[in-house]
């Protein structure tokens, strides 16, 4: 039994051990929202917050997060999370969707390391992510949308 | 698909009546009834009555008690931002409030779901979704307003006249009574279903034209959106197969007791192609696959390599070809010609490689076979599906789902990795739903190819510059070649989406010959977004360009005196050349490129502005684009696509690249085959040209076009000629 933390809750999943987290979260815990894109830690789909940072779980074992606190799509929440959220439906980001996961979740965690990243770091931060409709200008617009309504919240 | 698959008889006799013909366009209907022909009686769904409360007036919307309008689309979401498209085309002319519309998708049926370019065959592909569904989802929603005004007329004893409808209120303004679509809903489906109905002037419009959220964005960023790799079926299992290392090999010999003995494999089958492991989960499936010891029988394998293959055509490009134009005396003209170019232009296999793997659910029961897939060509995979269990195509009952994008590789035509789950679930008995998934790996290493081509051009100039003969020769493999699709697609030998983009060379030359070798090697091959525009399209802008130079004119003023009789290329390129700021100084170190292109019957021109870097690469700072695609629908999903259609040709422009090495794919994942990360993105701004033409598609024609944009800013840049894809990273 490997049991860690998804979004907030305990769980406790009789899993081989040497399986990937990715694969631990989809048919153990049945949550969809994190997709398998290359299973080589190469396109980024796979993204999930492990004690806040942002790592590619179609190769991490999931024995690797015992006792350690995962946080997916399904649960990604607080200010920087809704103003992400809120930045890609207001530039309507989305084509097919299916990268989209693993966006959000290197954009949450690049905003909430860095609040206001200048292009080269936004580009940096989320080069591992592939997204084969190439919404990439508007990932990078949404980033700094997000960034600036973050800023604005704080000096309010 | 193919040019000739898309002609069709609605579309002309929409053309005739015309989207700007004027206020009140009265036009005969039949829609199809929301249910299928034979569950068609009185009292059931589909027959015009009342079922629960709900309006169903015919097969594309549904009006609910609680208010909501259900549109019903029978073409693929796969990001194209088709689902908000069609639904814009409803409430635009039902007059429904945006937030209460829904979409759903519609189930597998020639009869009620056709594309009407295509004849009896539902699918989507081509750029035709909102073209070819343009009047057929206005009538709908006319047809259901239509209803919706007769219920309220008769319930209020008043003129149908005197009832408006806004933003899904229904209101007899004298009297001051109003009603909801949601209360109406059970009177109107009582009402008889219209055989004529009256769309809206272009200049009554409040959603055509504006901006309106995506509806499938928000499911889309919180997780909750519904692909086929998400399906879950009570008892289901999951199946990776092993696939043979080279093409055309096949199993020997299985021995699958280590692959048995993993814990959570239920079982392994020996299909047509390949070994099925089928298991719990994923994980297991996959542990179970690895350890099996296959012994493959290549003696049947394909042999060929890209390097040599290459070799071949170009040796075939040196003799004529079939012919797909030929105008004038092209020999002649070019032996009397002041001067002559000659330039060849290759081009590599390239995978799709979506960001969906492929994959699909399938379960076998009483009643035949449902299936759950992002489904591309629904009624093509629902006949091979029907053909291989041997029952009826009715029996199989399609469920389509979001495709984690496709460019083309779910409209399989020979229905590949559906007919792979279906013969793993009849192995099994039928026992078990079966979620088959490919890994990266067997998506990239499947085939279905956008095929290798190697193009060779000659032009004659005459003393003042102007192309006086053209010669082009094209050497690939057919793509319609031995499939349902062959006699749409081919005539006399020639494959149209092996030429289309050059045969319809739109420049005025006056002796033009257009050939094509068709090649056979083995390797499959599909269309990938644009299809043969994807390699046309690159040596047709890159040898004008050549042209253009030899004569020391400028790309832009050469071309444009050559579009006389192409009003609407001339005003794309123009505006495109116009916002890019054409001909206006660049620092040092920078260049512009240009290119122009129709496909889909929509013309898009590029600009696209490079730099030089200082490690000796370069880098795209910035695309400029122009669209006609006739009336904008929904303006921002059209810059969407045009943004994103640029960005996946970048893809191929610059890095993707497939090779074969003795009939075995080489890449398999994205480190071997590189695609477009986001520090390659450059800035991109898009122009829409005004237009009250009929909509043509958007999804596919600005991927062509920034190639040979990109290798004319190249040759800017630094005075050589890029003719071959891909070009090399850019920084």
């Amino acid at each position: 039994m490997i049991g860690f933390e998804i979004n907030g809750s305990a769980i406790e999943l009789d899993v081989d051990p040497d399986m990937p987290l990715l694969w631990a979260i989809r048919d153990a815990a049945g949550l969809t929202g994190t997709k398998y894109g290359c299973g080589a830690a190469l396109c980024g789909a796979c993204t999930v917050h492990v004690d806040g940072r942002a790592v590619r779980s179609c190769l991490l074992p999931v024995s690797s997060v015992a006792g350690k606190s995962v946080t997916t799509i399904e649960g990604v929440s607080g200010g920087t999370a809704a103003a992400v959220k809120q930045a890609w439906l207001e530039l309507e980001v989305v084509q097919c969707g299916y990268c989209q996961s693993g966006q959000i979740m290197s954009a949450v965690e690049l905003l909430e390391r860095n609040p206001s990243p200048d292009d080269a770091q936004i580009d940096s931060a989320m080069r591992g992510n592939i997204c084969r409709c190439a919404t990439y200008a508007r990932i990078r617009d949404a980033i700094r949308l997000a960034s600036r309504s973050l800023s604005g919240r704080s000096e309010a | 698909m193919s040019a000739k698959t898309r002609v069709n008889l609605a579309r002309r006799s929409f053309l005739k009546a015309g989207v700007g013909a004027g206020a009140g366009l009265t036009l005969g209907v039949i829609l199809p009834p929301l249910a299928a022909a034979q569950d068609a009686a009185p009292g059931l769904p589909g027959s015009g009555a009342l079922v629960a409360g709900r309006f169903e007036p015919n097969a594309f919307v549904t009006i609910a008690p609680d208010n909501t309008v259900t549109v019903i689309s029978k073409h693929l979401e796969m990001g194209q931002g088709v689902y908000t498209g069609l639904a814009t085309l409803v409430a635009e002319e039902l007059d429904a409030d945006w937030d209460q519309v829904a979409v759903s998708a519609a189930p597998a049926d020639a009869s009620r779901y056709n594309n009407l370019f295509w004849g009896p065959m539902q699918g989507t592909g081509g750029s035709t979704a909102i073209a070819n569904s343009f009047m057929q989802m206005r009538e709908a929603g006319a047809a259901a307003r239509q209803m919706l005004i007769a219920a309220a007329a008769e319930r209020w004893s008043v003129a149908a006249g005197e009832i408006t409808v806004a933003s899904g209120v229904v209101r007899h303004a004298s009297s001051g009574r109003s009603a909801s679509f949601g209360e109406l809903a059970e009177a109107a489906a009582r009402q008889p279903v219209p055989t004529e109905v009256t769309v809206k002037d272009p200049a009554d419009f409040r959603l055509i034209g504006k901006r309106v959220p995506r509806k499938d964005g928000s499911g889309k960023i919180d997780g909750s959106a519904v692909f086929t790799q998400d399906v879950q079926l009570d008892g289901m299992l999951t199946s990776l197969v092993a696939h043979p290392p080279r093409f055309g090999a096949r199993v020997n010999k299985v021995d699958s007791a280590a692959a048995r003995a993993v814990p959570g494999v239920v079982a392994v089958h020996q299909i047509p192609s390949g070994v099925a492991v089928v298991a719990r989960d994923f994980w297991s499936a996959s542990r179970g696959r690895d350890a099996l010891q296959i012994d493959w029988d290549e003696s049947g394998a394909v042999t060929a390599s890209s390097a040599t293959l290459m070799a071949s055509y170009r040796e075939r490009a040196q003799s004529a070809g079939l012919v797909a134009r030929s105008e004038g005396a092209v020999d002649t003209a070019l032996e009397k010609a002041a001067s002559r170019l000659d330039a060849s232009y290759e081009f590599p296999y390239l995978a799709h490689a979506a960001m969906e793997p492929m994959n699909c659910v399938i379960r076998l029961d009483e009643q035949g076979c449902e299936v759950w897939n992002g489904e591309q060509l629904h009624t093509g995979d629902q006949m091979a599906l029907a053909g291989f269990l041997g029952i009826t195509p009715q029996q199989v009952r399609v469920n389509t789902l979001f495709a984690g994008g496709s460019f083309g590789r779910r409209a399989n035509p020979q229905s590949d990795y559906l007919l792979e789950a279906a013969a793993i679930a009849k192995a099994g008995g039928g026992k078990a739903p079966v979620k088959l998934v490919w890994t990266r790996e067997d998506d990239m290493r499947a085939g279905w190819f956008r095929p290798m081509y190697f193009h060779s051009l000659r032009a004659g100039l005459d003393a003042q510059g102007r192309p006086v003969a053209w010669r082009h020769r094209i050497v690939g493999q057919s793509i319609g070649a031995g499939t349902a699709f062959e006699s749409a697609m081919v005539r006399d030998g020639v494959d149209s989406t092996s030429v289309e983009g050059a045969s319809n060379l739109p420049y005025a030359i006056p002796n033009v010959s257009v050939e094509l070798h068709t090649t056979e090697v083995g390797v499959p091959v599909q269309w990938w977004r644009a299809v043969g525009s994807t390699h046309t399209a690159f040596a047709v802008e890159c040898f004008i360009d050549e042209l253009a130079h030899a004569a020391g004119r400028d790309p832009v003023e050469y071309r444009l005196e050559l579009l006389g009789e192409h009003p609407r290329h001339s005003a794309v390129l123009q505006l495109a050349a116009d916002r890019a700021g054409w001909g206006k100084p660049l620092a040092e170190g920078k260049a512009r490129g240009v290119a122009l292109h129709e496909s889909f019957n929509t013309r898009v021109a590029q600009v696209a502005e490079l730099s030089r870097m200082p490690n000796g690469g370069f880098q795209i700072d910035r695309v400029v684009i122009a669209v006609d695609c006739g009336i904008a629908i929904n303006p921002d999903v059209i810059r969407a696509q045009m943004e994103g259609g640029m960005g996946y040709g970048l893809s191929a422009t610059l890095e993707s690249e497939i090779t074969i090495e003795n009939g075995a794919v080489v890449e398999g994942n994205f480190d071997g085959y590189r695609v477009l990360r986001i520090g390659q993105m450059p800035k991109v701004e898009v122009h829409i040209v005004k237009s009250a033409e009929p909509p043509t598609g958007v999804g596919e024609p600005a991927t062509p076009v920034i190639a040979p944009a990109v290798a004319n800013a190249l040759f800017a840049l630094d005075g050589k000629r890029a003719r071959r894809l891909p070009l090399g990273v850019n920084s």
